[in-house]
């Protein structure tokens, strides 16, 4: 096993996660607009963005659920115990003793455990959550004829602003966990390029190498 | 369609039922020649018909060709005979309408409202104020409100609604009847202009089958005393209006009589402020066919946002289930500069000056420069608004009132008229209302609502001629005829308008941040989530939860830093 310089992030993977940062920054940004938090921008105009923003990206998640598992992708987020003690660990007292970070990545594995735990939750919890309260809100025209309408479009309201609260702070721990290590530029850099450095097996090595997609 | 073919059907029958007399009168036995017998009489009868080198006329008949109508008339009731000569059934038709009756039986609520009956937030009760009152009635001589108006056809005043010469009106003391030569000094016509001889043979031969604007608003918009006093969204501005002032009625919007909304049948008109048409009772029908009911979804259906924008134009939509038309596209009332009262404490009527004389005061600049009165001491103190935001409530167009004789609470505001409707259901809009603030006689004994006696110059009680509180109340529940105990306070009273006049055109509609923003207009408003009109307590939650984030990542950054200089210091230690 030995580091190399690896293709990790297609294209596809790539596109997926910048253009799901721009809008959910978007959605972060009209959604305060609608609660009342700024007033920039007319009420109308937020609630059209918002509302288009929100459908692209539900197609965007559907088209990356699919490359997920047609590539096999979705095995990257199947959470796990092992080393995770190691990694909490670390985050909570190592980190400030200047030690390394103790999860080595692999190709198949390039979420540390606490990482891919964080991840399942977003994907299977609150992204869920935010879509599903979301349509049903956005929806409220073809179902507010129903005894309590008002009622359950208030509880639907609530329960949507809590979820796009719960990922507002999972963007803001996402975005210090970067901080951590080998620093923010050297984190970003390989969901810009593509190219990540990971362990490999000698035969992983010897594929990607015929692959073309090692860099060293 | 079916409108314009039974209108020309009746005036047809009515132009043949106005020659036959004619006919019957000029076929003198000389003048009837032995052969050719059919033809010539028919000639004669049709003397008057138009040919076809006359101008085309609006209507079937020109009612200034006919004999009937040539005068001299001595007083309005000689108008509605002549009238009648032809239009045998039109005043029974008058007769079956509130116009006449001043009496309305809410069937679903079971009171019996109307003129006659309830009481107002405005000068009280017509029962004993009759020849003040009727003056716009739509009949001659009504002197009584107790009884019913005779069974007579000719007391209807046919001109009040039929009359194009411009020149008919009703003096406002006479019970109904016009100002006639000679016009005693003083006297003043239902608008509050100075009274002219009106001539009733002018006005017979000038009438016209639909009412224009000016025969429904001068009694329409000068209810309460005054223009604009009552209804707050009819008001002289309607005669004729600029757009932005009603996109319906301006000659540069849509030039709509009054009747293109309020159609009518056997001079029975719809719309109601008893029984609001907040929903189309007929959703049903297609757009621009036939209607009768005097609802926006009528001719607008209840989804009549369109593009440019059709995601917008989709959320608009959604709204119609909930809001009324009105509610956005009336976004102030008593526009077009004419105010309207908005306050009305009777409680300080009747106070004079040193000398023993009536004061007024002029408080209140109309934005046209007009000085209005907000003090009198006939009528106590006001307030007046112009562009006034609405009152908004739940409405499914039921009004209940709080009618004589029942008891109040005097500890609370009074509700004059109760809105019906429940919040979220079909039947049921958030519509916008004049909210009508008062403050009024009551019996503080038997805690009912006390008739006052306000106009009567002579009759040694009115309130308008002698100040004196306790003989108005007493000579107005004495002449209804209910017990009075002698003992009066005032109570605060609320009474409801329906807005529904003065639609502005869509571009003046009220903006989603106007409901949609903290403090927004349906604040107030039980039974409804208007998104964004508050942080909810999810927000609330959810913005401790990303604060709580935003701080452990910093603490834990600086926790990061504090240790990485203390590592630092050793070294160079």
């Amino acid at each position: 096993m030995a580091e190399h310089c690896v293709k990790v992030y297609s294209r596809f993977n790539r596109l997926w996660h910048w253009s799901q940062v721009g809008s959910i920054m978007l959605l972060f940004f009209t959604g305060a607009r609608l609660l009342g938090l700024h007033p920039i921008l007319p009420f109308g105009a937020a609630v059209l963005i918002h509302t288009v923003v929100a459908l692209a990206l539900l197609l965007l998640w559907a088209f990356a659920t699919f490359w997920l598992f047609t590539t096999g992708g979705y095995k990257q987020f199947i959470p796990r115990m092992q080393g995770m003690w190691e990694v909490s660990r670390f985050y909570a007292y190592g980190v400030f003793k200047g030690e390394e970070h103790p999860y080595v990545k692999s190709y198949e594995r390039r979420h540390n455990p606490l990482q891919a735990a964080a991840y399942f939750a977003l994907k299977m919890m609150l992204f869920p959550a935010i879509w599903i309260s979301g349509l049903a809100y956005l929806s409220y025209g073809f179902w507010d004829h129903l005894d309590g309408g008002s009622f359950w479009l208030e509880i639907i309201a609530n329960f949507h602003v809590l979820a796009a609260f719960a990922i507002a702070s999972f963007v803001v721990v996402h975005v210090y966990l970067l901080t951590i290590g080998h620093g923010f530029r050297q984190h970003v850099r390989p969901m810009v390029s593509g190219y990540e450095k990971v362990d490999l097996t000698p035969e992983a090595e010897a594929y990607f190498r015929q692959q073309g997609r090692v860099l060293d | 369609m079916t409108q314009s073919a039974l209108r020309i059907t009746a005036f047809v029958s009515a132009v043949i039922l106005g020659q036959l007399p004619a006919y019957a009168q000029d076929a003198t036995p000389e003048e009837t020649p032995a052969i050719g017998a059919q033809s010539t009489p028919v000639a004669q009868g049709a003397s008057k018909a138009a040919h076809m080198s006359d101008p085309v006329k609006e209507l079937t008949a020109d009612h200034s060709k006919f004999d009937q109508l040539k005068g001299p008339f001595a007083s309005g009731s000689e108008v509605t005979e002549a009238c009648l000569s032809c239009h045998t059934e039109a005043s029974n038709q008058v007769m079956h309408s509130v116009h006449w009756t001043w009496e309305y039986q809410n069937e679903a609520t079971g009171q019996t409202l109307g003129k006659a009956h309830e009481m107002n937030a405005f000068c009280g009760n017509v029962a004993s104020n009759e020849v003040r009152c009727t003056s716009c009635h739509t009949g001659y001589g009504w002197t009584d409100v107790r009884e019913p108006m005779p069974d007579d056809p000719t007391k209807v005043d046919c001109l009040v609604c039929h009359d194009k010469s411009g020149q008919y009106t009703k003096q406002d003391n006479l019970a109904g009847e016009p100002p006639l030569d000679p016009v005693a000094a003083g006297a003043k016509t239902i608008t509050g202009a100075a009274a002219w001889p009106v001539d009733l043979a002018e006005a017979a031969q000038s009438v016209g089958a639909p009412p224009g604007r000016d025969n429904c608003g001068n009694c329409h918009f000068y209810g309460g005393g005054g223009d604009n006093v009552k209804h707050g969204d009819l008001s002289s501005a309607l005669f004729n209006p600029p757009r932005d002032v009603d996109v319906h009625m301006s000659p540069d919007g849509q030039n709509f009589t009054c009747e293109t909304c309020h159609v009518s049948d056997k001079h029975v008109f719809e719309g109601s402020r008893y029984e609001t048409d907040v929903i189309d009772p007929h959703p049903d029908r297609m757009a621009g066919t036939a209607h009768d009911a005097a609802a926006c979804q009528s001719c607008h259906t209840d989804s009549p946002h369109e593009g440019p924008n059709p995601l917008i134009a989709a959320k608009l939509n959604d709204h119609t289930d909930t809001v009324a038309c009105q509610t956005c596209h009336i976004p102030s009332f008593a526009r077009g500069g004419v105010a309207t009262k908005t306050v009305w404490d009777w409680s300080t009527a009747g106070k004079l000056d040193e000398n023993g004389k009536p004061i007024t005061e002029e408080g209140f600049t109309q934005s046209d420069g007009k000085h209005l009165h907000t003090y009198m001491s006939k009528k106590g103190d006001f307030e007046w608004g112009e562009n006034v935001t609405p009152y908004y409530a739940w409405s499914n167009g039921e009004m209940t009132f709080t009618l004589p004789e029942e008891e109040i609470d005097p500890t609370q505001v009074v509700e004059i008229n109760k809105i019906g409707g429940t919040p979220g259901q079909p039947d049921s809009r958030i519509f916008p209302f004049k909210r009508m603030v008062g403050t009024q006689a009551y019996d503080v004994q038997r805690n009912v609502l006390a008739y006052n006696n306000v106009y009567g110059p002579g009759n040694g009680t009115a309130l308008w001629s002698y100040y004196d509180w306790e003989k108005s109340l007493k000579a107005g529940m004495d002449y209804a005829g209910v017990e009075y105990s002698g003992e009066f306070d005032f109570v605060h009273t609320y009474m409801y308008w329906p807005i529904t006049h003065m639609v502005a055109p869509a571009d003046d509609a009220l903006q989603c941040e106007s409901c949609h923003a903290q403090g927004g207009r349906m604040a107030d408003l039980a039974g409804i989530y208007v998104p964004g009109s508050e942080i909810n307590l999810g927000g609330k939650l959810g913005l401790a939860m990303f604060l709580m984030a935003l701080l452990g990542a910093l603490g834990h950054g600086a926790l990061r830093l504090i240790n990485r200089c203390k590592k630092n210091g050793g070294h160079h230690g």
